[in-house]
């Protein structure tokens, strides 16, 4: 052969989704590559469009919790919490210790759940299905914890603007308490068949790079953030609830490839099992709602019982509560990263405005940087390491 | 042209070739009728198929999880012979398990008509069956605007019991189809 | 935490923007002030660079319609700084039909951010790099988020349900 001439390649563009086995829900990417390179990846959504902001303006301030649980529905009780507790922050409401512990229990676990799908999907986009089955196995005992304090699996609808909707069972204490105790141990586990395996780490180091500055201009939050090096943790930083109270390490990765991202979930899950044990061990006695009946619906027997009660249920449900005038802007860590509402009052008992601030949505931004340069297969592994969520990302 | 003896219908005039075929489905189809063939070749080809219906992967949204929860380790679908196939060629059930948006509409039509007959329609939720609690400018109301549905799973999201069900209650429906050519033809007692 | 009146959050942009700034808000903690639309890019440039306060992370632009008021949009950015843990809001009034300057030369999270609000309230930004609707599909007419449009949307084929196209 005496043609040493390169082999010209010609640009093509591959779309890819929005049914797509590995593009987590209804991702649309269109791809320019040259040959197996990407050039640029450029991310379409909104094929979750639902228009819950627009419903939310309809709605009174306690039926939008439910449409919550919807938005990132991995983790519900994170979406919960960040909603309720923008509203209390509208409202001037300070809750009850008790109810502030059974919260931080609820999100830690909710944090579970959505790290156990997201490492779960993730090995099997890459080709590890047991993995898949391993987290899904300890996710349901997750769910089974749920179902004991809000007879749901997924959509929870459990906190409330005032405090949580049902009190915290002496059973669901000894069944949490197993859990986190055994939730480490299982993480070892997935650590054994994943972090040494040569595919695993083939396919993971090196790939999908941002550096901290970027990052940051680009408003990833969450593990993506941290995977970077920023130590940034709204927990730490602006503490919620209790947070302040428990000890609890930010995990932090150097490179912010994807392995990274991949190590700081699985560190944050064993975290996550910490602060579980810590506030089971301090859990104080008392309410799990404030005492202002203006707002926070009677406990469910006294409804069926009471005739006032059920008075004040019925009229608490059809009218609900008026939010004084003003605007507030409230954020939480939820394993995403940071999820935010910004609520409008006009005084009325709906909301002007309530805008989501999604992680998700912020964090598929930086699909081009991760992707550019990279083959094909690696895209694949980016979007798992991002774990984008389309109820949020989409609205 | 020209005629033909039929053994059941005597002598038939037929003008093309189609006729010729036309009459020995009905030949065969009477004398399936009549010797009881054709439900045992439909009960046959029904086991077949509701025995392992192969939906295809195409979550939409919240449902999903649940849909994935039920092909995992606890409920594990694939003792009944649902096993998840993530292309629409190879799979006989599409589950509809989310929301649709118009968005997402022409998506949906298109991988229907993609997947190879026989096929079912699974519409997992209130979203999937009549746009659930999303009544939006967005939101296609019901899946049964853009596909026929076979069967409908109400919750949000169903627990996948319900998905399971479901699965049952398609399982149902299949045994009283008739797959068969005989069904084609009509053929008098 | 309360907010003190001489905070660097309001004294800091006060001393070098004074007349820029048409209103400081202060509730629940909070701090948004309410500028001039022609001084954003001066103000945020500061925002960012300034030792003091360093707004490095932009969490998010949200647009507010108050319709039939005039102007009739608002459209609120949420600023961060990791480095000094510190929040605040800025607001600019636009008017349908008018542009605001994109922030997206400072920060490149703006770019999702304003064309969600392109997608959602037609307000343009001017300087954007891709304004186009990221949401709705592209051939999608009117703005959903508008006041002035109905929640059930208009009634076509895949929504029995909405209002008649007036």
């Amino acid at each position: 052969m005496q043609n040493n001439e390169e082999i010209e390649t010609k640009e093509i563009t591959l779309s890819m989704g929005p049914q797509h086995p590995s593009t987590h829900g209804v991702l649309h990417l269109l791809l320019d590559m040259k040959g197996e390179k990407v050039i640029r990846a450029y991310p379409d959504i909104g094929y979750l469009h639902r228009g819950t902001e627009k419903i939310a303006e309809n709605l009174l301030y306690h039926q939008f919790v439910p449409y919550t649980d919807r938005l990132d529905y991995m983790c519900g009780m994170s979406n919960n919490l960040a909603y309720v507790h923008a509203v209390e922050k509208l409202l001037g409401i300070e809750i009850t210790e008790r109810a502030k512990y059974i919260r931080v229990i609820a999100a830690e676990l909710s944090r579970i759940a959505g790290h156990l799908l997201c490492i779960g999907a993730w090995a099997l986009d890459l080709g590890a299905m047991t993995v898949l089955l391993y987290a899904f196995r300890e996710r349901e005992m997750v769910l089974d914890l749920f179902e004991m304090i809000c007879g749901a699996r997924m959509t929870h609808n459990y906190l409330r603007v005032g405090g949580v909707r049902y009190d915290m069972q002496p059973a669901f204490r000894e069944k949490c308490l197993e859990f986190a105790d055994l939730l480490p141990r299982r993480v070892n586990d997935y650590e054994q068949l994943l972090t040494e395996n040569r595919i695993w780490l083939k396919r993971n180091k090196g790939v999908g790079v941002i550096s901290a500055e970027d990052a940051i201009n680009l408003g990833m939050s969450g593990p993506i953030l941290r995977s970077t090096g920023v130590k940034w943790d709204i927990r730490k930083d602006a503490p919620y609830l209790v947070y302040d109270r428990f000890d609890f390490d930010i995990p932090v990765g150097e490179k912010g490839d994807c392995f990274d991202r991949y190590t700081v979930r699985m560190e944050e899950m064993r975290q996550a099992a910490r602060i579980i044990k810590q506030a089971l061990a301090q859990m104080p006695d008392g309410k799990p709602c404030v005492d202002m009946p203006d707002v926070v619906l009677p406990p469910r027997m006294e409804i069926e019982t009471n005739m006032e009660a059920l008075i004040h249920h019925f009229k608490l449900v059809s009218h609900g509560f008026k939010a004084p005038k003003g605007e507030a802007y409230s954020s939480i860590e939820s394993p995403k990263g940071e999820i935010g509402f910004y609520i409008v009052s006009d005084g009325s008992e709906r909301p002007f405005r309530l805008k989501i601030r999604a992680p998700s949505f912020v964090n598929l931004q930086a699909v081009d940087t991760m992707c550019r340069g990279g083959y094909l297969a690696d895209v694949v592994a980016v979007i798992s390491s991002l774990d984008p969520v389309f109820g949020e990302a989409d609205k | 042209m020209g005629i033909i003896k039929s053994p059941l219908e005597g002598v038939v005039q037929f003008t093309t070739l189609d006729d010729i075929v036309e009459l020995t489905g009905r030949t065969a189809a009477a004398l399936a009728k009549t010797t009881g063939v054709d439900v045992v070749v439909d009960s046959v080809v029904n086991w077949g198929r509701r025995s392992a219906l192969w939906p295809m992967t195409f979550g939409l949204a919240c449902c999903a999880i649940e849909m994935i929860a039920a092909g995992c380790s606890r409920y594990d679908t694939d003792r009944l012979g649902i096993v998840f196939r993530p292309s629409p060629r190879q799979s006989d059930v599409i589950i509809i398990a989310g929301t649709m948006t118009k968005k997402i509409a022409p998506a949906v039509k298109r991988v229907y008509d993609q997947m190879a007959e026989p096929r079912w329609v699974i519409a997992q939720g209130g979203c999937a069956s009549a746009g659930g609690p999303y009544n939006t400018y967005s939101v296609v109301q019901g899946t049964d605007l853009v596909i026929p549905v076979d069967v409908y799973i109400p919750g949000c999201p169903p627990r996948p019991e319900a998905l399971l069900y479901g699965f049952l209650q398609l399982q149902e429906k299949i045994k009283k189809e008739m797959p068969s050519v005989f069904a084609r033809y009509e053929v008098k007692a | 935490m309360t907010i003190a009146p001489d905070s660097i959050l309001i004294k800091n942009i006060k001393e070098r923007f004074g007349p820029s700034i048409l209103d400081t808000i202060i509730f629940r903690d909070e701090v948004t002030h309410l500028i001039r639309k022609d001084s954003l890019l001066e103000i945020c440039g500061f925002l960012k660079m300034d030792s003091e306060l360093q707004f490095n992370f932009l969490s998010d632009i949200a647009a507010v319609d108050y319709f039939p008021q005039r102007p009739r949009f608002e459209v609120v950015y949420h600023l961060y700084s990791i480095p000094k843990k510190h929040r605040l809001g800025l607001k600019v009034k636009v008017e349908d039909g008018e542009v605001v300057p994109s922030v997206t030369s400072l920060w490149n999270s703006a770019n999702w951010a304003e064309r969600e609000a392109y997608d959602m309230f037609g307000i343009r930004f001017e300087g954007h790099p891709n304004l186009k609707r990221i949401y709705m599909p592209e051939d999608w007419e009117g703005f959903p988020l508008r006041k002035d449009y109905p929640l059930k949307g208009y009634k076509d084929q895949y929504n029995p349900y909405g209002e008649e196209k007036k």
